[in-house]
């Protein structure tokens, strides 16, 4: 976890290679900075652009930039579509699911791979390791026949499940608890307290900054989820946001909708960017603290 | 059970108290230990075993009906100028994806990390947010703007230039795909390079500084090969997503115009859906090799020689 702590350094770092540079490089570095900025956005102006603009409008002119017009009736039309407020609602529940599990499950599973010793530990941790290699591609097909003969096909539950209780999650939780020192459970464990007394009561609360990477890095996963959504919903009525989005927008084309997909793309994205803007060094440090994603 | 013949090990002996232990931790990993059992080791290995028969989606109620086929499918898929040509695909979108994102990556994090002092952090995160942006969504605005008269193609008109139908086109249609997928991946390269970039001690370029080196062969000399874990890392990192990439062509193009955008997963995806989970689930072993294959190239080729 090396990159982990250089990353923690990296926002509290002021300018480490405070090496003189010429005074002309600096404001064309910053242009340069600027439009990279620009060019990457540029999809995120553009959908909030999109959505804003009237139907009437984005017909007769569906490249141009900025709305002539400003006006919410794509936002009100997306969410009087049939179904949409049922795919958020999907989302938010399969969301929790996934949390939640993660939380229980790679806690209980880090504390015991750091802090425990116990007879096929080795065997334990190597397996979370090579699950992380497993390409969902190699396995989606087997998940999906043990998802109906579980007879959750269809359901929530069926897709949530496979994301509840992830490697990544239990390699963070380890990586943690490695960091906590053992004098602490030591002495509780000499006051006489049961290890399970000491994983709430001591390690827990330590846990703090884990969980919230945990928490995050698996509330995205499983908001941002397509594939297996796509593969276990089969009807409107268990669809997430993006599984719904895909459909909708399929049947908008059709009638050239433009509007409404995007308004739809524009609520699909904007929790998880929100969450993002304020919580942004807990996603970095998720996707840099496993080299995983 | 009264007439235990054998006798375990007496209450609060040494052995037992290990056994004991062993048991309390196991019961802290059953809730993974089962998710894991469930859906990823014996699908893992029941893929394998789908892979040899010759199982299609109808016969889930009747498995017993099912026949082993040996190699067959194995056989069928390279016989499949189907799948050599999806095989192909998805190399391209190796070949060209991860060059071009670590490049991307690795320039914007040699820029935030030293040429720059203010705003580092705004940049940072704006450069990391496509990569927590919801594909879906990203997809069809990358659809639009890149239809007929869309975006680009305005733009390219207000410069005098006619744009083509860039995802109808099979020349044009994959390098849009691909650039949806740098796009979302370069931030993620970013971050890495940064994070390597911040192990680098900082007396190195200072005793490089005092021996008269400069900023060039100061990149040459000292960054470059004191990042080589972190690029192997990167790239093998993007290497295997790449392999596996789905999203990108299934939204923009399920795979069109003419299958020139259909990578291998996208075969797994099209089989299954047609059915055959057998043929399928070999397709995704052929992937998994590959998987496993480039990884094991990759780490030769850039062990350090020390």
């Amino acid at each position: 976890m090396t990159t982990v702590a250089a990353l923690r350094n990296a926002d509290t770092a002021t300018d480490r290679t405070a090496r003189p540079r010429r005074s002309v490089a600096r404001p064309l570095l910053y242009g340069a900075l600027a439009l990279c900025a620009l060019l990457t956005l540029l999809p995120f102006l553009w959908v909030i652009s999109g959505s804003l603009r009237s139907l009437a409008e984005i017909r007769s002119d569906p490249g141009a930039w900025l709305p002539h017009h400003v006006t919410l009736d794509n936002f009100v039309r997306l969410f009087r579509t049939e179904g949409f407020g049922r795919f958020m609602v999907n989302s938010v529940v399969v969301a929790v699911i996934v949390v939640a599990g993660n939380i229980v499950a790679a806690s209980a599973a880090g504390y015991a791979l750091a802090k425990l010793d116990f007879a096929g530990k080795r065997i334990a941790f190597g397996a979370v390791m090579a699950a992380m290699m497993v390409p969902f591609t190699a396995v989606f097909v087997t998940q999906f026949v043990i998802t109906v003969d579980l007879g959750l096909a269809d359901t929530l539950t069926g897709i949530a499940l496979p994301g509840v209780a992830t490697p990544m999650s239990v390699f963070i939780m380890r990586q943690y608890a490695a960091s906590i020192p053992d004098e602490l459970l030591e002495a509780a464990r000499i006051d006489g307290a049961g290890e399970f007394r000491i994983f709430f009561r001591i390690f827990l609360p330590l846990a703090g900054p884990a969980l919230a990477t945990i928490t995050i890095m698996s509330f995205l996963t499983s908001w941002n989820n397509f594939i297996w959504p796509l593969i276990v919903a089969q009807s409107m009525s268990s669809y997430t946001l993006p599984v719904g989005l895909a459909a909708t927008s399929q049947a908008a084309a059709h009638v050239t909708d433009y509007g409404l997909t995007l308004a739809g793309a524009l609520v699909v994205m904007l929790p998880v960017l929100l969450l993002f803007l304020f919580l942004q060094r807990y996603f970095v440090q998720g996707v840099s603290g496993t080299g995983m994603r | 059970m009264t007439t235990t013949l054998v006798p375990g090990p007496p209450r609060g002996a040494p052995r037992s108290r290990g056994a004991r232990r062993t048991a309390v931790a196991w019961l802290f990993l059953a809730p993974f230990a089962v998710v894991f059992l469930l859906y990823t080791a014996i699908p893992t290995v029941a893929a394998l075993g789908f892979s040899l028969t010759d199982l299609r989606g109808t016969d889930l109620r009747h498995p017993l009906a099912v026949d082993f086929t040996g190699l067959t499918n194995f056989v069928r898929l390279f016989q499949d100028t189907t799948f050599l040509r999806d095989i192909l695909n998805t190399a391209l979108f190796v070949a060209v994806g991860v060059p071009l994102t670590m490049a991307i990556g690795f320039v914007l994090a040699l820029v935030l990390n030293s040429g720059i002092r203010r705003l580092r952090g705004t940049f940072r995160t704006v450069f990391f947010a496509p990569v927590v942006t919801n594909v879906v969504a990203v997809a069809l605005i990358w659809q639009y703007a890149f239809q007929a008269d869309g975006t680009v193609n305005q733009a390219l008109g207000a410069v005098g230039l006619a744009g083509p139908n860039w995802l109808d086109d099979p020349n044009l249609a994959m390098p849009v795909v691909i650039l949806l997928g740098v796009w979302r991946n370069f931030g993620t390269a970013m971050v890495l390079f940064l994070a390597g970039l911040q192990a680098v001690p900082e007396d190195v370029y200072e005793a490089a500084s005092l021996d008269g080196a400069g900023r060039w062969r100061q990149l040459r000399h000292i960054t470059v090969p004191l990042l080589l874990p972190t690029t192997l890392m990167v790239s093998v990192l993007l290497t295997v997503f790449y392999l596996q990439v789905f999203d990108e062509p299934y939204l923009l193009t399920n795979g069109g115009p003419l299958g020139s955008t259909e990578s291998v997963a996208l075969y797994t995806y099209h089989q299954f859906g047609a059915g055959e989970f057998g043929m399928s689930s070999a397709a995704s072993f052929v992937m998994l090799l590959m998987v496993a294959l480039v990884s094991l190239v990759q780490f030769r080729m850039l062990r350090p020689r020390s």
